[in-house]
């Protein structure tokens, strides 16, 4: 086979060098100011190495000088798209520490404000994901449909984002004149505009070749790794805490939890689509099911939670959202030490990239759907 | 309007009379005259070119239910792409440091130049048509071929690992999908029986297009597939591919220069249109109106349906676009030319 031969011989001769290629802080597709190092061949990837620490803005050690009510509205800063999950992980902690019992209404009235910053949250995840992967008008829909999700809370919080609205002891304040009314709207139309989505991807060839056996997290490198939330739920693993150790009133409301076994960048995608739909059915149930009542507890006039160690856990958009608070009697924490997902799901990153190309890159990185803010911190 | 004449009209030989009553060679006034038509074609296509990226914004805006330019230029934002052109025109002009400055200087050019040539055989009407070349099929091809060299220069003259990374893609991809749209042309030139384009247009009389007689419905798909890969538009955007390589080949170009690229991208756009009318869809031919009106009606429709592709569908990875190309679209380009030729001994 001398033609063979050949081409081999030519493959001999011709020196290939292996280029780095820095994808960040500054890209439009790395979601924040995440760096990748990325060692290609061509367009294959044979390295990468995710460098953070850009957005660090010391916030654990910030919370070492603050009360622990002043400390709140800094954890809105982690997750900015979900702050409400960083709030009450928080300050479950800081409830435990006091032994506080919260009012069942506002366990209710946190759920809500929980879903609600939940299907904010993914909205902006299947936006970003479809713009990773051109399909930029889905990018402007989704946002479009978390509008009237901002709007609700700016009726009840007053704030869009950060909203801090949980406090330690229940929330602020209760809901206002005609949020019901625009909640369940919203509820009603959510689920047709998903489907109408979802056609538009799922539904489309090009978007399945990009995301179909892309980015595949086994499920034990997975949980090795430390993953969860929907990057861990895509891979099959049904971990998701809202079940496996209810807070609130989770264990009494009727939801599913959403896995796909195919591990790939559409599980990951599908699971979130599915997230969205039980959400709206949570937010229903607790808006049939609220009792009336207090929605803050009793509190003494300076918060002064006993000696001792505390650790809260919370299912946020991106997986578990841990907050372990250390106190010595005083007004101020000695130690917070916060557990972010997505530091754990970006930590998979390079497993899952491994000899895919540079578009790939992208795709999966979308998929895990981080958030730098509480990477670092 | 244009007033692109062909050399045989009235003003022409009107004009050449004065010139050879005065005694002076031909070859100079037929150079200006050349000269001449070009400066109104490049200006008609500059206008175009205002215009289909004022239209791409409002079509996208409207497909992303949002409003578009409105400001600039009264209600729709008519003037949005002038005020564009000039805020460019102001820029800086920046070469980076480690760049191969003459290389990358001429690039756009290169880009550019051939994109306005092949113009000169499009055939705006009957007698509206710089040149019709006699092997004018086979110019379009020659001609349009040419760019990727300039894109491939921009690449390489920034100095950039993003820009080679577009160029090296938009070198692969354009030399891939080359040639099944020479493929599709190949059926039309043998349906036709020329290469002339005056003559591909003048089988399609009355009526009969191109794209309503039989095996050439697979040309002008394939045709319109390839042309969309040619224009570098998504799903085949990969040499520009924003959410990945920034910009692709000309992320260090601004100012004028990228405004170059940024004009030849559009006025390719409006050049694959009007060619695919003029070969599938029976040119400036068509009842009650002008013939000038029906090839731009025909033309800005094939356009809108790009633009809609574009605003719809998400990208391919590298090595799909690939595969496409070659394992699917050309053994169909090579099938569809062996049926339009037996169906033209049938």
């Amino acid at each position: 086979m001398p033609a063979l031969q050949a081409n081999s011989m030519t493959a001999a001769l011709t020196p290939t060098e292996q280029v780095i290629l820095n994808m960040g802080p500054q890209h439009p597709s790395t979601h924040g100011v995440l760096r990748l190092e990325l060692t290609l061949e061509g367009e294959v990837i044979v390295g990468c190495q995710p460098v953070i620490g850009y957005l660090h803005r010391g916030i654990e050690k910030i919370a070492e000088n603050r009360t622990y009510p002043q400390f709140l509205p800094y954890t809105d800063r982690l997750d900015y798209l979900s702050s409400a999950s960083n709030n009450l992980a928080y300050v479950q902690a800081v409830e435990k520490l006091m032994g506080l019992e919260v009012p069942e209404r506002a366990q209710y009235l946190r759920v809500i404000l929980l879903e609600l910053n939940r299907i904010a949250s993914h909205l902006v995840f299947v936006a970003t994901f479809a713009n990773d992967l051109a399909a930029t008008t889905v990018f402007l829909y989704g946002f479009r449909e978390r509008e009237p999700i901002e709007d609700l809370f700016e009726l009840w919080t007053g704030a869009r984002l950060t909203q801090s609205w949980i406090r330690i002891g229940g929330v602020a304040g209760d809901l206002p004149e005609g949020f019901e009314e625009k909640a369940r709207q919203f509820c009603r139309l959510l689920p047709q505009r998903l489907e109408e989505y979802d056609r538009l991807l799922a539904g489309n060839r090009i978007f399945r070749v990009r995301t179909e056996r892309i980015g595949i997290l086994p499920p034990e490198v997975g949980i090795d790794y430390g993953c969860s939330g929907p990057t861990l739920r895509g891979s099959g693993v049904p971990f998701d805490l809202r079940r496996a150790e209810p807070y609130e009133v989770y264990g009494r409301l009727d939801f599913a939890i959403a896995t796909e076994p195919t591990c790939d960048c559409m599980g990951r995608y599908r699971v979130r689509m599915e997230e969205m739909r039980q959400s709206v059915r949570i937010i229903e149930q607790c808006l049939d099911l609220m009792p009336q009542g207090e929605v803050l507890a009793k509190l003494p006039r300076a918060i002064r939670p006993p000696e001792g160690e505390a650790y809260g856990r919370v299912e946020s958009p991106r997986g578990e959202f841990g907050c372990y608070v250390v106190s010595d009697g005083s007004a101020q924490p000695v130690r917070v030490r916060l557990r972010a997902p997505s530091f754990y799901n970006l930590a998979a990153l390079p497993r899952m990239v491994q000899g895919w190309k540079i578009g790939d890159v992208v795709a999966v990185l979308g998929s895990i759907d981080i958030v730098l803010g509480e990477i670092d911190r | 309007m244009t007033a692109i004449a062909a050399p045989h009209t009235g003003i022409y030989h009107a004009v050449l009379g004065w010139w050879q009553g005065h005694g002076l060679p031909v070859w100079i006034f037929d150079a200006i005259w050349m000269a001449l038509m070009a400066a109104i074609v490049t200006a008609f296509i500059l206008l175009t070119v205002l215009i289909l990226v004022w239209l791409e914004r409002k079509i996208s805006g409207d497909i992303q239910s949002r409003v578009g330019p409105n400001r600039t230029g009264g209600r729709f934002g008519l003037l949005q792409t002038v005020a564009d052109a000039l805020k460019l025109l102001m820029k800086e002009d920046l070469i980076p440091r480690g760049a191969d400055r003459l290389v990358f200087i001429i690039a756009p050019f290169l880009v550019f130049v051939p994109v306005l040539l092949v113009f000169m055989i499009i055939p705006f009407s009957d007698r509206w048509v710089v040149k019709d070349l006699n092997l004018g099929v086979l110019f379009v091809v020659a001609v349009s071929a040419f760019p990727v060299i300039g894109l491939f220069m921009a690449g390489w003259a920034s100095n950039n690992k993003y820009a080679i990374l577009g160029a090296m893609r938009a070198a692969a991809q354009t030399l891939s999908y080359e040639i099944p749209l020479v493929l599709a042309m190949v059926c039309v030139v043998v349906a036709a029986g020329s290469l002339r384009v005056g003559e591909i247009v003048a089988a399609q009389r009355g009526g009969h297009w191109f794209v309503l007689r039989f095996p050439l419905q697979i040309a002008f798909l394939l045709y319109f597939i390839t042309a969309m890969a040619e224009v570098n538009r998504v799903p085949f955007d990969l040499p520009e591919a924003e959410s990945e390589l920034v910009a692709g080949y000309h992320v260090e170009y601004s100012g004028m220069r990228f405004a170059l690229f940024f004009l030849a991208e559009f006025a390719h756009l409006f050049f694959v249109s009007a060619f695919c009318v003029t070969l599938f869809l029976g040119a400036w031919q068509g009842p009650w109106l002008s013939p000038v009106l029906w090839f731009l009606i025909k033309t800005y429709a094939v356009m809108l349906v790009i633009m809609w592709v574009r605003w719809t569908v998400p990208r391919l990875r590298i090595d799909q676009i690939m595969g496409f190309a070659w394992k699917l679209l050309i053994p169909v380009g090579l099938a569809a030319v062996l049926l339009t030729g037996m169906m033209n001994v049938l």
